[in-house]
């Protein structure tokens, strides 16, 4: 009966959004101010069902309910609970009806930091959100029903996917869809400042924050992600241009974009239209990479089996999402007012440059995405991109964009002197040549190119920024004026700042492992030794140990350098009871500057193992490096600056409201 | 013409330019490193280059993994169940790998047309079949039934 509960909610959450989607909206045509006020009960109502629709269904996991198909698949009794939760989204129908949740949950965000918003605007975005949220429950409910029933109800369920039994993948999905979701914010945004025909700088203050969390998460979503494969796939790697990968890498390529954009439009009313068009292709791109990992159709680690039924309503959902916004853009996009004029030499221009090098980045990505289902429909052969294509793109753009960086943060809007950033920049663009340069030295990388640009590279995008923060203490008094600042309306700056900061250990890290990285695989017998990278891995043997829902090899190394003992590693080969598949567990001895790591392969006979052996150094800085850009995300959207503008904003909608339909509802809220 | 009609032309050269190169380089790389599928068919009627690398994919075959002395070299039997390709790899096995299970692997022909890979895929679910693979078990099926209902009209 309970599960029965789950999809009654499910349909009426989808009756909600129907009227959602279609009631405010119509209010803002015929200026009905009871339609448009509709909007955020009906907001609240549709998360209420959705809440109640995920918790039936975490609750059917917890209670081992076989009888719901999709907890027969993927729950069982043993499974401990931490996981049995995270099984919710660890398949198909569960993690769309997570991304349902969350769009509710935005919506309601919305609802309830909009008090200052005009009515019209926010129940134009609540229908947006309405219309995206309608597509996700029709699709739940006509093709992917997580709460069907199956009889003869099973005794015990398949179990979820061992991959998926781990702390960091319980929670790397929410978060990775936290940030799909979210851009959803920016998109509705947009949309409604499209069909309502004002777009302004108040629209891009208002988008600004949702945008930023919503790439924080997103951000932290796809570190969290790599990070996990590194560890648990037992293959060394942080990143391995997956389809799935590559599917959220290109939204946070358009996301970064986007944020970037939206300071121009805010700060100078410039870029208006540019900025629309990459608040829709991020929201796009993220339904894509959505859609990509449901349908099956790429040869992804992520994929799950397909469904033909599937597809075409994918095809049809983007089509119409996709389609829809674009036209409306094409349509309304020339009523668009121009901007602020700039200089040649200016922020806007460099914030372009950056805005192109990223949008270019995405565009290459999602050719090599989508290449081989191009291929396959035109015929042309069945084909994969390999990853080394990949790799030369990112390595063909990215220098670039740590160049503009370091002059674009620290150039004036409108209009900079070539002779003010020369002498700006001159002591830290010597600093990152000597850096990079002195890399090349043969007690460092013996003249590796990659090293000597990789190195000058964050060198600069460091020192750049510290002549930037310099440039804007100078006057202020000293630490004090530091820390006055940063409680004051510099909090936005000092994000960008640690961002940046984040992308120059990214370089850093991603330099480091890729140049210097040892990877090994050998054959061990108990006793043997190893010596990688000057540390030495001593096989002592491997033994049997019993986990809750799996057995173990348990394999034991002794790591020392110079002869001192600095880490025993136990890597684990796995076999769970009831997928009766091996895991691979790696054993990992981290460091700041290096990360030691073992997987274990085959029992070869007579105790002898293969096995992998690898020295990562500087790895570990890739992923502080989504760290530093969360947190210089979180600091920008504390600044004292939207606040004050939220204030503003009510004041001058309660003072010039007078005569309109806004005034009331303001008072009344 | 007017200086701000100037250097907005200027900067609008400028992105053309550098997405130009961008996008050259960009394509120029791509043919390079495009990897085409072969099934265990195709590579029998000689499609396959030599020489180049590329990918294949099928079913590994039952009883035919041998591992070499050194204990780190595998070879095995890929099949798309009408013909079969050896294949043979150094290194460790992805956890997935099994007899019977479906594999994609990365590599090159050898003189003696063994395919020497440099990566071997096994598919994490293990219900999910790459739809490279699972199409040309398709199609070596239906061309095995059509060969049968040949016979059989032949007769």
């Amino acid at each position: 009966m309970i599960p029965e509960i789950g999809h009654y909610a499910l349909i009426l959450a989808l009756s909600l959004a129907i009227i959602q989607a279609v009631i405010p909206l119509a209010g803002t045509y015929t200026n009905t101010h009871s339609w448009m006020a509709l909007s955020r009960p009906l907001v609240w109502g549709h998360l209420l069902f959705l809440t109640i629709s995920t918790v039936v269904l975490a609750n059917a996991f917890l209670a081992n309910d076989f009888s719901v198909i999709y907890v027969a698949q993927h729950g069982n009794t043993k499974l401990p609970d931490l996981y049995k939760v995270s099984a919710v989204w660890g398949a198909h129908e569960g993690s769309l009806l997570l991304w349902a949740f969350l769009l509710a949950a935005w919506s309601a965000a919305i609802a309830l930091f909009s008090r200052n918003l005009p009515l019209p605007v926010v129940a134009r975005v609540l229908s947006v959100m309405g219309m995206i949220s309608i597509g996700f429950l029709l699709f739940l409910l006509m093709t992917s029903n997580p709460f069907d029933r199956t009889f003869p109800v099973p005794f015990e369920g398949r179990e979820l996917n061992p991959m998926l039994q781990d702390p960091g993948l319980a929670i790397h999905p929410p978060l990775l869809y936290m940030g799909y979701v979210g851009f959803s914010v920016a998109f509705a945004f947009s949309i409604a400042a499209l069909l309502g025909g004002k777009l302004d700088a108040s629209w891009a203050r208002w988008s600004r924050p949702w945008t930023t969390v919503a790439w924080v998460f997103l951000t932290v979503g796809i570190a969290l992600g790599s990070w996990w494969a590194y560890y648990e796939l037992g293959w060394g790697g942080w990143w391995f241009w997956d389809p799935v990968e590559n599917a959220s890498l290109m939204p946070w390529l358009v996301g970064t974009a986007l944020m970037h954009s939206l300071a121009v439009t805010e700060k100078r009313g410039a870029f208006k239209s540019w900025t629309v068009l990459l608040a829709l292709f991020a929201f796009s791109l993220s339904l894509l990479g959505t859609f990509l990992v449901r349908s099956g159709v790429l040869t992804s680690v992520h994929s799950f089996a397909s469904d033909p039924e599937r597809g075409v309503f994918i095809l049809i959902f983007l089509l119409v999402a996709i389609g829809g916004s674009l036209m409306l853009y094409a349509w309304r996009a020339p009523y668009i007012s121009g901007g602020g004029r700039f200089d040649l030499i200016s922020r806007e221009t460099f914030l372009l440059g950056n805005n192109l090098l990223l949008s270019v980045l995405a565009g290459l990505i999602l050719l090599g995405t989508l290449a081989p289902l191009i291929y396959d429909a035109m015929e042309w052969g069945k084909i994969s991109v390999g990853f080394p294509w990949f790799n030369k793109m990112f390595v063909l753009l990215t220098p670039f964009l740590a160049l503009l960086m370091g002059v674009g943060s620290i150039s004036r809007w409108k209009h900079t002197d070539a002779a003010f950033l020369v002498k700006q920049l001159k002591v830290a663009f010597i600093i990152s040549m000597v850096f990079g340069l002195l890399t090349l030295l043969p007690m460092f990388s013996g003249g590796n190119l990659m090293v000597g640009l990789g190195m000058g590279l964050a060198m600069w995008v460091v020192t750049s920024h510290l002549v930037n923060v310099k440039e804007r203490l100078k006057h202020k008094a000293g630490f004090n004026g530091f820390l006055r600042d940063l409680s004051g309306g510099g909090r936005s700056y000092y994000g960008m700042i640690l961002a940046h900061m984040g992308v120059a250990m990214f370089i850093v890290g991603v330099t480091m492992v890729s140049n210097y990285g040892i990877e090994q695989d050998i054959r061990m017998s108990p006793g043997d030794t190893a010596d990688i990278a000057g540390y030495e891995f001593k096989f002592e043997g491997v033994s049997e140990f019993p986990g809750p829902n799996y057995n173990a090899h348990r394999g034991r190394f002794l790591i020392s350098k110079d002869g001192e003992q600095i880490a025993i590693l136990q890597p684990e080969k796995r076999t769970y009871f009831v997928q009766t598949r091996p895991m691979t567990e790696a054993g990992i001895d981290w460091g700041l500057t290096r990360d030691l790591y073992v997987s274990l392969g085959e029992s070869l006979g007579g105790g002898d193992w293969s096995m992998r052996l690898y020295y990562k150094p500087y790895i570990r800085w890739i992923w502080i490096a989504s760290i530093f850009m969360g947190l210089g995300g979180l600091l920008a959207i504390s600044d004292r600056r939207y606040r004050t503008a939220r204030k503003r904003s009510r004041s001058t909608s309660t003072l010039t409201a007078g005569s309109s339909t806004t005034a009331a509802t303001e008072s009344h809220s | 013409m007017n200086p701000i009609r100037k250097k907005r032309l200027y900067l609008i050269g400028m992105m053309v330019a550098g997405i130009g190169v961008a996008a050259w380089l960009a394509l120029n790389a791509f043919d390079e490193n495009l990897m085409f599928f072969f099934s265990p068919s195709e590579i029998a009627e000689g499609k396959a280059p030599t020489g180049h690398p590329f990918r294949v994919g099928g079913l590994v075959s039952n009883n035919s993994v041998k591992r070499k002395p050194d204990g780190l070299t595998t070879a095995f039997d890929v099949t798309d169940n009408a013909e079969t390709v050896t294949v043979e790899y150094t290194g460790i096995l992805p956890d997935l790998f099994r007899e019977g299970q479906g594999i994609v692997a990365l590599g090159q022909l050898n003189e003696s047309g063994i395919f020497v890979a440099s990566e071997v895929l096994a598919k994490h679910d293990e219900n999910y079949m790459p739809p490279e693979v699972a199409d040309s078990l398709k199609t070596a099926h239906d061309e095995g039934v059509n060969e049968m209902q040949q016979q059989v009209s032949v007769q």
